[in-house]
């Protein structure tokens, strides 16, 4: 397992090599080293940033000096706990890890699915046609980032798939469920963005006042049901 | 007790040390672009060092106080006033009820950071009173401070009453720190940095000009991250990785081959491949780094890195200590 500084304080652990072959496994390696590394405390580490092959592990200097490093070998000591915690993590069963489901209501119409149109055109199929298989598959979240409590979503169907815009625009609104390439996401502020924007939920994906912030978290299972735009409505009253 | 600022200037905003524990949720760590320049300026004021204080940009602020405070502010080379009186960094200051602190526009670096006795009070959301204007959270409601904005300051503690019988007349304090935190903004300057994860993707000579070449900085800059022009740095493999972990300090580089050194309200996670990452002790100089600016990088250790961040984290707690005999 590869482990590089990611700059003076912070390593990259590369978990697994390979992403496409069996990105269900790749999320499991990971959220189970991000556990491992939690339940490690290893002195002087801050916090952790899972994402789809990689833990980034973030820890102040100064501490783990404090806590016995030399000065010399700062790296080389964190490096040694992690592949420590690593090897332990190893003797256990690293089973799938069942994130919670949660179901994400889509209002299809028009007026919020900017994109629908051009990705029905692309995927040479009707636009409900494209609603009807993105609300059909379960997706797992993969990481969260872009903005806070965006999820990138696994399992699109390979029908919808569709790269990016050429011109990302400058300004999603929040709620927006769209398609970026093999993966569907949601904004959850209004930001800019280059994926083909399908929907909007009227849930909301971040609200900085709870803990946790964000509504998903990697490993979470998400499903959306298609909703009227009289029930869009109800639910932001 | 509360501040009222009559002119926000170009950009002010509510920082503290920042905001971990929610990357995982995407969270920036945000937080004052130099916070050792805010640390510092705190244990002046007679705070904490994690105190609330504001991040000026391109100064344009003044502000009038509700009762008795003491100021410090650092950073880049600004012409601050206490009143009609010059306020040079690094030294406490009372500035009465009525009077006003000013900070003209920079002769150089384009950042300040105040810190005010008793800190700005609002309310810390996910652990820290930032402002992460990005995402509309935390400080003032997640937005820059506005002309005529009044905002709550807690009160004065022990150690700034001390302080505040004791500048009575003399109004400024004739002490400041004993190391240069105070003023990074220097012209051309050379950043330091480690090698990045992605190294391998570009082609050798890429990794000699990020060495050896200037950049300048581009008007298109923010908190986010400072954009560079130069020779482009191209890649040995065009595609884009998948993403992972980035972090301030980071440079990143998209496919047009123009670097872009990540700041504190960058993203958790990013795609492009990363060239380097600049040390933590001279991300306070990036920090005062203004459109046009030339910059340059020069590769050093990790063992290097470490030894220079221990060697200031030393040399603040030495101070700290040194710093009691004016608060008794």
């Amino acid at each position: 397992m590869e482990i590089t500084p990611l700059g003076d304080s912070a390593v990259l652990i590369r978990v697994v090599e390979n992403f496409d072959d069996a990105p269900d496994d790749a999320l499991t390696q990971v959220l189970a080293t991000k556990r491992a590394l939690e339940a490690a405390r290893i002195p002087g580490v801050v916090e952790f940033a899972p994402a789809y092959t990689t833990v980034a592990l973030f820890y102040d200097p100064v501490r783990a000096i404090d806590a016995g490093a030399s000065v010399e070998n700062v790296f080389e000591w964190i490096e040694q706990r992690i592949r420590r915690a690593l090897l332990e993590m190893e003797e256990i069963q690293t089973n799938r890890i069942e994130g919670s489901l949660v179901e994400i209501p889509v209002c299809y119409e028009t007026e919020f699915a900017l994109d629908l149109e051009h990705v029905a055109r692309h995927a040479g199929v009707h636009w409900k046609e494209v609603v009807d298989l993105h609300c059909a598959a379960e997706y797992r979240v993969h990481c969260v980032g872009f903005t806070p409590g965006f999820p990138f979503l696994g399992g699109l169907s390979r029908k919808i798939a569709i790269p990016r815009r050429d011109v990302p625009r400058k300004e999603i609104p929040a709620g927006s469920v769209a398609i970026g390439g093999m993966q569907t996401g949601i904004y959850p502020i209004k930001s800019p963005g280059g994926w083909n924007v399908i929907g909007r939920t009227p849930r909301q994906l971040f609200d900085p006042q709870k803990d946790p912030p964000a509504l998903l978290r990697a490993g979470d299972r998400v499903r959306f049901r298609s909703i009227t735009r009289e029930e869009f409505e109800r639910s932001t009253m | 007790m509360s501040a009222t600022a009559f002119r926000a200037g170009f950009l002010t905003s509510v920082q503290d040390l920042g905001r971990t524990g929610f990357r995982e949720f995407g969270v920036s760590l945000g937080g004052a672009l130099d916070a050792h320049a805010l640390r510092v300026a705190n244990l002046l004021a007679g705070n904490e060092e994690s105190a609330a204080g504001l991040e000026i940009t391109f100064g344009g602020l003044r502000l009038r106080f509700a009762d008795d405070r003491i100021v410090v502010w650092g950073g880049g080379n600004f012409d601050a006033r206490s009143g009609s009186t010059s306020l040079p960094a690094g030294h406490p200051a009372l500035v009465r009820v009525g009077e006003e602190f000013s900070i003209d526009s920079p002769a150089g670096g384009c950042r300040a950071w105040l810190a005010i006795s008793g800190g700005i009070d609002v309310p810390a959301v996910l652990g820290s009173r930032s402002g992460d204007l990005r995402a509309g959270f935390g400080g003032l409601t997640g937005r820059p401070v506005r002309d005529g904005e009044e905002f709550p300051l807690g009160q004065n503690m022990a150690r700034a009453k001390v302080l505040i019988e004791k500048l009575r007349t003399e109004k400024i304090a004739r002490w400041k720190p004993p190391h240069d935190w105070s003023s990074p903004a220097r012209p051309a300057p050379v950043l330091r940095y480690l090698g990045g994860v992605d190294s391998d993707h570009f082609v050798e000579s890429a990794l000699q000009l990020f060495n050896d070449e200037g950049f300048f900085v581009s008007p298109d800059s923010d908190r986010m991250g400072i954009r560079l022009d130069g020779p482009p740095l191209e890649r040995s493999h065009d595609v884009d990785l998948l993403s992972e972990a980035v972090a301030p300090g980071t440079v990143q580089v998209p496919p047009s081959g123009e670097p872009i050194l990540l700041l504190n309200d960058c993203q958790t996670i990013g795609g492009y491949p990363k060239i380097a990452h600049v040390i933590t002790v001279d991300l306070p100089v990036a920090a005062q780094l203004c459109p046009g600016d030339r910059v340059r990088f020069s590769k050093v250790s990790i063992r290097d890195a470490h030894a220079l961040l221990l060697e200031r984290e030393r040399n603040l707690e030495q101070f700290h200590r040194g710093l009691e005999s004016h608060f008794k």
